[in-house]
């Protein structure tokens, strides 16, 4: 299993930086093409909350990201110091209409979408995804299919 | 790729062309342009994201909030996208219920009339 370990200080800047990370690793290593677009977005979308999740409970701590190569299969483990009950009032899924509307009406903070909001997108995106919570923080695992290395001497 | 943001005016419509990328570390700019629209009475918005190369949760927060915020002056926003993976997020999170989308600001400006 060959792997990557990125850890960032939680600044939105970073972000950025972890994406083009995973978006690299995950083209070397022979994820579908169509498949790219969702990894970026999944994992901005993992990085992105932890990040919020240290501004409140650990900004001096760094976000961690590994990402592996193992069996077939592309993963990318971010974890943050957080607990899970800090944004999983929102089950992964699609917002049903009652959710929709608590998001869109008047009522609520203005420019903040409720907590877990990022793991809708994930769990809309992501077929394979675990989210868990332990001693150490909240682990959002996805996985992806990668049939190995493009092999760029073939013709 | 950095943010891009530019304005002009069509009548009683604003369409705000926005390029680049929509995330947590941009996000903040665009929702000050809105603000700064809506503070100055702009209340009918269209937002062009044709060049928009990527758009995440935070990203739809802010248009979530320019959609309240024109709302609350009896104002409107409507969305310009044909981009797939964009409009993928707007398809997962069943905010295609909430944003009326067009598939050109001609439409959209005709759609908002």
């Amino acid at each position: 299993m060959a792997t990557v370990d990125v850890s960032f200080t939680p600044l939105p800047a970073h972000v950025r930086t972890a994406r083009l990370v995973a978006l690299a690793m995950a083209r070397r290593i022979g994820v579908a093409e169509d498949t790219l677009d969702e990894v970026r977005l999944a994992v901005g979308e993992a990085c992105s909350r932890a990040v919020g999740v240290h501004a409140v409970r650990a900004p001096g701590t760094p976000v961690t990201m590994r990402l592996s190569d193992d069996d077939g299969c592309f993963t990318v483990e971010v974890t943050d110091a957080g607990v899970l009950e800090d944004d999983l009032e929102t089950e992964i899924g699609a917002l049903d209409a009652s959710r929709l509307s608590a998001v869109v009406g008047p009522e609520g903070p203005l420019d903040a979408l409720p907590p877990g909001f990022g793991l809708v997108v994930i769990g809309g995106l992501v077929e394979q995804v675990d989210v868990r919570c332990d001693e150490s923080g909240t682990h959002v695992t996805m996985t992806w299919p990668a049939p190995g290395p493009i092999d760029l001497t073939r013709d | 790729m950095d943010l891009t943001l530019s304005t002009k005016v069509e009548g009683d419509r604003t369409v705000v062309a926005v390029g680049g990328e929509i995330d947590v570390y941009t996000a903040p700019r665009l929702r000050e342009h809105l603000i700064d629209l809506v503070s100055g009475g702009s209340y009918h918005l269209i937002i062009d994201m044709e060049s928009v190369d990527f758009l995440d949760s935070t990203g739809l927060g802010v248009l979530v909030g320019g959609l309240k915020r024109v709302r609350s002056h009896d104002g409107s926003l409507h969305l310009v996208c044909t981009q797939d993976r964009i409009l993928k997020i707007f398809r997962i999170t069943g905010l295609t219920k909430v944003f009326p989308i067009h598939a050109t600001v001609d439409e959209a400006l005709a759609a908002a009339e």
